[in-house]
């Protein structure tokens, strides 16, 4: 299985999403410039977190409109993982890949620090893995990670079992429900503020995060390689 | 040639933790009677005549880039600058 890490102008944990991948799972990878005209050849698409051109406007609304993310566009349509963490989170809620919008962090303080999550379905892709309602700790940092949408779509992500990951205990930024991490409808597009690749080794302070990566390789063997 | 002044702000619905923090400071300088701030953004936009209505290209950018509508309202003022 290969990856793609989009790189945009701004995006600074590209570096540890390629190492998450490269050396902790033993996957291939290659960066990807965000003016990139082509995706093809690549089995998941990883969106780094970072201030992408800025942060100007707003998180990831000048991301979205870049080259690359038509065609991330069409991954995501053709069925591919595509993962977002933090800006890249961002980028897919601008991108209307997921839905919903961020809000800057309630306390108007930006947050950097492990965070207890809930895995709240371990039916997708991205979190089989896991156990249903096991609590893990991953590193959040982000200014705006303060989930918002309205009534009629939280009602939707609840009865379409959309919601993948919570805090647990405390919520560090306001988030609508404690949402932390949600996927499209289709289940093959996840979004989450808190940093998986920041959490593939306990030299790092924890390997929580690796079951993720890890997730996504599984299914994507057993729907590919034969005899896998 | 327009100029068009776009005003963003967060929508009546959605919280705005930095328009309370400024009213909590307001209040802490007496000024009582305030009873909400909302902050947002304000952007002036040269815009050349061209074939279609100011007014539609204004609102089509509004609802594409500069405004998120997720958790914004946008309004515009537009202004023809009279050639000199």
């Amino acid at each position: 299985m290969k990856f793609a890490v989009i790189v945009f102008p701004g995006s600074n944990c590209d570096i540890d999403m390629y190492h998450a991948v490269k050396d902790e799972l033993g996957c291939e990878v290659e960066y990807v410039w965000h003016d990139a005209g082509s995706l093809e050849g690549f089995d998941g698409i990883l969106l780094p977190g970072g201030f992408s051109y800025g942060d100007y406007l707003r998180s990831g609304a000048i991301a979205r409109f870049s080259n690359v993310m038509k065609e991330v566009v069409k991954a995501a349509e053709a069925g591919k993982p595509v993962l977002g963490v933090c800006n890249g989170f961002q980028i897919l809620l601008e991108a209307g890949l997921l839905p919903g919008a961020m809000r800057r962090n309630e306390s108007l303080k930006f947050i950097c620090r492990p965070v207890e999550l809930k895995v709240e379905n371990n039916g997708t892709l991205f979190s089989a893995e896991y156990n249903e309602g096991e609590v893990i700790t991953i590193p959040v940092a982000h200014g705006e990670g303060n989930y918002y949408c309205d009534d009629e779509t939280l009602a939707r992500l609840k009865g379409n079992n959309q919601i993948v990951f919570t805090y647990h205990g405390e919520n560090p930024n306001g988030s609508l429900e404690n949402i932390a991490g949600i996927t499209n409808e289709k289940g093959n597009v996840l979004g989450m503020m808190p940093h998986p690749e920041r959490a593939v080794d306990e030299l790092l302070g924890g390997a929580d995060g690796l079951k993720l990566f890890q997730s996504i390789v599984k299914q994507w063997r057993e729907a590919h390689v034969v005899n896998a | 040639m327009y100029k068009v002044k776009v005003f963003v702000t967060l929508r009546e619905s959605v919280l705005d933790p930095q328009g309370t923090a400024v009213k909590d400071s307001l209040h802490s300088l007496n000024y009582s009677e305030v009873s909400d701030v909302r902050i947002g953004k304000y952007m002036e936009l040269s815009i050349e005549k061209s074939e279609r209505p100011v007014e539609e290209v204004v609102k089509e950018m509004c609802e594409r880039l500069l405004a998120n509508v997720v958790i914004e309202d946008y309004r515009f003022e537009i202004e023809e600058a009279v050639a000199q």
